[in-house]
């Protein structure tokens, strides 16, 4: 195979991960930029969507669809009324003060580690995808100075993948659409531009940070639901989603959401490509070195807004 | 109508207000008039429920406000019009105007009044707050705060960093609602600004009452001001 086909299939693995990733990240950035907390507990929302999304599949049985199809909609809500109870019981309580609310969150990050590992335990459990077709794919190359199309042996994607990547797509519009155009979105803009002026004009800003909290672990359960097929549920499988959303959302601006998408889909892609050719090490080194140049260079993040 | 007894009210360890009480009356404009760091702000805070009163109570027409959670004071009947604008920048004129009416859920006609009040408003609706300019940031801030059709209207240096046409502009405002039976709370540093259209001058210091006097005696006596505020 020549070297145009394999760059084709890393990107469509790249793909897989960054509509994962933006997922969870646009989750990790509503959270910081509505409520200004840094919530180190979001792996583990997500870690928490894909364990209940393999205990939902597994307790209903019958077609692989049916069951994956409740936990798509089920497990978000699941986790996002999780969260949101820990907000009002943990995060309400400590008033939102910075510092507070970041080793609370690593309180909350053990305490779900901890309870998985003691109910579902210590294995990695697969969930079945509701549908997985091979697709094989053309590459083009040119005989007799004519392109022609052909089937390299090894370049193939599968239907889920592809499902995936729309899903993930659909789902941010939805996000997009309800911060743009619905007055819960824009009540939740307001609280995220003066929360004092917010309550001043009678908007309930502790409820309005429930539904955040609750919202942006609901939308890394749905992403851990939507991996989970590919990637296997494990109690220890929060780690790097929340690594790679703090560097998408430090490299796309903090708090914007725009910014979180296209960094998001800068590093699944970058992160896919070098892992296939190099390897996942160096992918996560440069990464990270992106984040120090972002930091070194442009503090606000590249679609950030610098703030007087 | 607005009744603040005795309140005390500190900003973490410092206490700012000491056994303050003002009233104002329907159809009234009071000017609270004070040096910097009197405590002029921080009244219009507390009467929006943003700083906790550590004794004293607020009443709006005999409710008692003060013990109400923030974002329910609003609601009786209160526009802020704070210091700075304070407006929700990346917002449209439009959008900042419906956080002004969801409120109290008011309708399409209480919109439309305000922006006849404001006709150059209406002219820019689609566009976001921030490029707007001063005077016109200064008109959005007092349009939202009328989009909740208050009872009472509190005023922090409503023209502060304005033109003289603008000034203009936004005192015809204030009188209009005033004359509409709202119960105005205007802070002002520059006295001969709003001088004209006061009808009761209450001086602090120190978070403390001096003196409340009406308008007409400071008109006729400039010492008094010279005395208080040593301008």
């Amino acid at each position: 195979m020549d070297f145009g086909p394999y760059l084709m299939l890393a990107s469509l693995e790249g793909a897989v991960t960054a509509a994962v990733l933006a997922l969870t990240a646009v989750g990790l950035s509503l959270v910081f930029g509505v409520m200004r907390v840094v919530n180190v507990a979001h792996g583990e929302f997500f870690m928490l969507g894909a364990v209940l999304a393999w205990w939902m599949t597994s307790l209903i049985g019958g077609h692989p669809a049916l069951g994956f199809a409740v936990a798509l909609i089920v497990v978000p809500v699941l986790v996002g009324l999780l969260a949101a109870a820990a907000d009002v019981t943990i995060l309400k309580r400590i008033a939102y003060d910075p510092e507070r609310t970041i080793v609370a969150t690593i309180g909350i990050l053990y305490i779900l580690q901890q309870v998985t590992l003691m109910t579902y335990g210590p294995d990695a459990r697969p969930v079945e995808p509701p549908f997985n077709t091979r697709l094989a794919l053309p590459w083009v190359e040119f005989s007799d100075g004519r392109p022609q199309l052909y089937w390299p042996w090894g370049l193939s994607t599968t239907s889920y993948k592809l499902g995936v990547i729309a899903a993930a797509s659909v789902v941010l519009i939805g996000v997009w659409i309800v911060m743009a155009r619905t007055r819960i979105g824009l009540v939740m803009r307001a609280t995220q531009m003066d929360r004092d002026m917010a309550l001043a004009f009678g908007i309930p800003v502790e409820k309005v940070y429930g539904l955040v909290f609750g919202l942006g672990a609901g939308l890394a359960a749905m992403a851990a639901v939507l991996i989970v097929p590919i990637q296997q549920a494990h109690y220890l499988m929060g780690g790097d989603p929340l690594l790679l959303s703090f560097i998408v959302v430090i490299i796309g601006g903090l708090g914007s959401l725009p910014g979180t998408v296209v960094a998001a889909i800068l590093i699944g892609l970058s992160d896919g490509i070098i892992s296939v050719f190099f390897s996942p090490t160096l992918a996560k080194i440069l990464a990270t070195l992106l984040v120090a140049l972002v930091l070194v260079f442009r503090p606000q993040g590249l679609f950030g807004v610098r703030r007087a | 109508m607005l009744e603040l007894s005795e309140i005390n009210v500190a900003y973490g360890r410092a206490q700012i207000l000491r056994d303050l009480s003002l009233t104002v009356n329907a159809g009234e404009i009071l000017c609270l008039l004070g040096r910097n760091g009197a405590g002029k702000t921080t009244t219009m805070k507390a009467i929006m429920g943003l700083l906790p009163l550590m004794s004293g109570r607020i009443t709006l027409d005999g409710q008692t406000i003060s013990e109400l959670p923030a974002h329910k004071v609003a609601g009786t009947g209160i526009g802020y019009i704070p210091q700075g604008r304070r407006l929700f920048a990346d917002l449209t004129v439009a959008q900042n105007l419906e956080i002004g009416l969801m409120v109290r859920n008011s309708g399409g006609a209480v919109r439309d009044g305000v922006l006849d009040l404001f006709p150059r408003l209406r002219e820019r609706l689609h566009q976001r707050a921030e490029t707007l300019s001063g005077g016109e940031q200064q008109m959005l801030a007092t349009a939202r705060a009328l989009c909740l059709e208050p009872r009472v209207l509190l005023l922090d240096e409503p023209t502060e960093g304005l033109q003289p046409s603008m000034i203009e502009a936004i005192r015809q405002v204030i009188v209009v609602m005033r004359d509409r039976g709202v119960a105005i709370l205007l802070v002002e540093q520059r006295i001969d600004a709003i001088l004209s259209v006061a009808d009761r001058v209450a001086f602090i210091e120190n978070g403390r009452n001096l003196e409340t006097l009406p308008a007409d005696a400071l008109r006729a006596d400039h010492a008094i001001l010279e005395r208080h505020l040593g301008v």
